[in-house]
């Protein structure tokens, strides 16, 4: 367990709104050993969206109360390390690809702007420096990492010029800029169409192969999960009700949650019949 | 095989504007589309955003009007009056996001009487009919009295499906009705669906970009691009032998779950399938794609 780059042990989180408490997460465990593909996969309401929030530091505390865990990071608990120590494992140890490349991104600054104020943040916390010139070549490097044509025009862009394929990739541009070990996508490209997602999920593949990096995949996509993956946990209701190799998964799944989600997805051979009287369409 | 709804080279042009309003430019929305829906059956319509399918959708409802085109319903054209009552009675439409296309300070009973008020049922008759609206999606009756918010994605669903069911319609236009729904919630819909098509003969057009979805739902299916119908066929041949490179693109980026699957999958690189801009698009005029059709085996 402790050779896992991340690992979560017995996470429990709940939530007190209006008086009500709701325990969100009853003790989940996942590893995330280095250079690894894991999937964390869900329903809405499943949790998934609430452990990942946990790993980064993103819950809000109140209504979130974390009732019990751990979260180790390199072998040291993010939940119990000072504040200052955690913060200098956000954003460039781990990142965060966000899912909807509109809303993670400011309409009034540039590409280059936004970018170069996360660099300088990620630098101030690791205490580097590097001039403005410098920073701006890293951006146009990690740009041009994430296969776009022409870096410098892309950074001189405001959101809106581009197209949500660029934006996405530009979050995830974003996500590489301080070189982490570990990134965490909450279902990118799920806000676009479907070949731009396929390419969203390739690129991410290839770097995160290319690059060494250990990606942690939340979604609520089983084909995402598969195309993604080689290592998934499968969430429902706060638990992980099930946890292994992907291929094995989707052959023979054990957990009667797991085999009820594998059966509602369409298949693209067909035969996926609708309706009561189960004769396909 | 009679078609309950025939589209006849129907175009939808929108000018583009430069800043000051002056007209540089059309954008051929939908261009030249034409197909028929035999009654009875499902035809999906399949397409990324910006190939028009949502635009076709509009004017077979009457929201938009066509350029160019005739829209037939039970062999009567309709193209200048798909706004009236009598019409609406025979064509209504589900939407694609329940939590904007229900009012949330209307009662479930509210909204679905809404459309019984205005087709002019009698009073007295709401009640009834809006219970036996709610049993047929499997809803129960003391729904009526609740509110949206009070109600699950799947659940909102279905009241908007009885909605517009209220009148009796004879077609249902379905837009992305499920693209807002758990996999799970979005089977149990899907089931809904058809067992309401088999009760009730009803003949649906299903616009989805969810080709897996669409393999399952579909009869025929017809893929757009750019606003033109590029490929079209019985649903299975579409699919185990795409003739259109963008129908190719498409087959090929779904995400998948079974090796089965994996091999029907174009192998083809993935191109940047983005849709041009509307200025790209003035470019482009001229450079149209081929059309494949297809017969029935």
């Amino acid at each position: 367990m402790s050779e896992a780059l991340l690992s979560v042990r017995n996470l429990g989180v709940q939530f007190t709104t209006y008086g009500q408490t709701n325990q969100v997460l009853k003790g989940v465990s996942l590893d995330v050993p280095a250079r690894s593909q894991i999937a964390l996969v869900g329903e809405s309401g499943s949790g998934k969206t609430v452990t990942m929030r946990a790993i980064m530091g993103l819950l809000r505390t109140p209504p979130a109360r974390i009732t019990g865990g751990e979260i180790f990071y390199d072998g040291r608990d993010l939940l119990t390390m000072p504040a200052k120590d955690r913060l200098k494992l956000r954003g460039t140890a781990m990142s965060m690809v966000f899912q909807d490349p509109m809303s993670s991104l400011n309409p009034v600054f540039t590409i280059a702007d936004q970018m170069g104020t996360i660099l300088k943040y990620a630098d101030r916390r690791l205490g580097r420096s590097r001039g403005k010139k410098e920073r701006m070549a890293r951006v146009h490097e990690v740009l041009g990492q994430v296969r776009m044509r022409d870096p410098e025009r892309v950074a001189r862009s405001y959101p809106i010029m581009l197209s949500g394929g660029m934006r996405q990739r530009v979050l995830i541009a974003m996500a590489l800029l301080s070189e982490p070990q570990l990134l965490i996508a909450d279902e990118p490209g799920t806000a676009l169409d479907v070949t731009t997602q396929a390419q969203i999920l390739k690129l991410l593949k290839d770097l995160v192969e290319e690059r060494g990096l250990a990606l942690l995949m939340i979604t609520h996509n089983l084909g995402v999960v598969r195309e993604t993956s080689n290592y998934v946990y499968v969430m429902n209701k706060g638990v992980v009700v099930e946890h292994r190799p992907t291929a094995e998964l989707f052959e023979a799944p054990r957990d009667d949650y797991t085999k009820a989600l594998i059966a509602a997805v369409p298949r693209l051979t067909g035969g996926t019949s609708f309706g009561r009287a189960g004769a396909a369409a | 095989m009679t078609n309950i709804l025939e589209i006849v080279r129907l175009t939808k042009l929108f000018p583009v504007r430069n800043g000051f309003g002056g007209k540089i430019g059309e954008v051929r929305a939908v261009d030249d589309v034409s197909f028929a829906i035999e009654k009875g059956k499902v035809y999906g319509l399949a397409g990324e955003s910006g190939s028009g399918k949502s635009t076709i959708a509009r004017m077979i409802m009457g929201l938009a009007g066509p350029t160019s085109g005739d829209i037939l319903l039970d062999g009567h054209n309709i193209t200048g009056e798909t706004g009236s009552r009598a019409y609406g009675r025979k064509v209504q439409m589900v939407f694609q996001n329940p939590g904007s296309s229900l009012n949330p300070r209307r009662t479930v009973g509210q909204s679905i009487e809404v459309p019984l008020a205005a087709h002019g049922a009698p009073r007295t008759e709401h009640k009834q009919r809006v219970s036996e609206l709610l049993e047929m999606v499997q809803l129960p009756a003391d729904f009526a009295s609740r509110f949206p918010h009070e109600l699950s994605g799947g659940q909102k669903q279905r009241v908007a499906i009885a909605r517009a069911l209220a009148v009796a319609p004879q077609l249902l236009i379905l837009d992305e009705p499920t693209s807002a729904l758990d996999v799970s919630v979005q089977a149990r819909v899907m089931d809904l669906l058809v067992d309401l098509g088999r009760q009730l003969g009803l003949t649906y057009l299903f616009i989805s970009h969810d080709l897996s979805l669409m393999r399952n739902f579909a009869d025929t299916v017809g893929v757009l691009y750019l606003g033109k119908i590029v490929e079209t066929g019985p649903t299975a041949s579409v699919f185990e032998s795409p003739q259109h490179d963008y129908t190719r693109l498409l087959l090929a980026s779904v995400p998948v779950i079974s090796a089965e699957e994996e091999a029907m999958r174009p192998r083809i690189p993935l191109i940047d399938g983005e849709i041009p801009t509307a200025e790209q698009l003035i470019a482009l005029r001229g450079g149209a794609a081929p059309v494949s059709q297809r017969t029935e085996k």
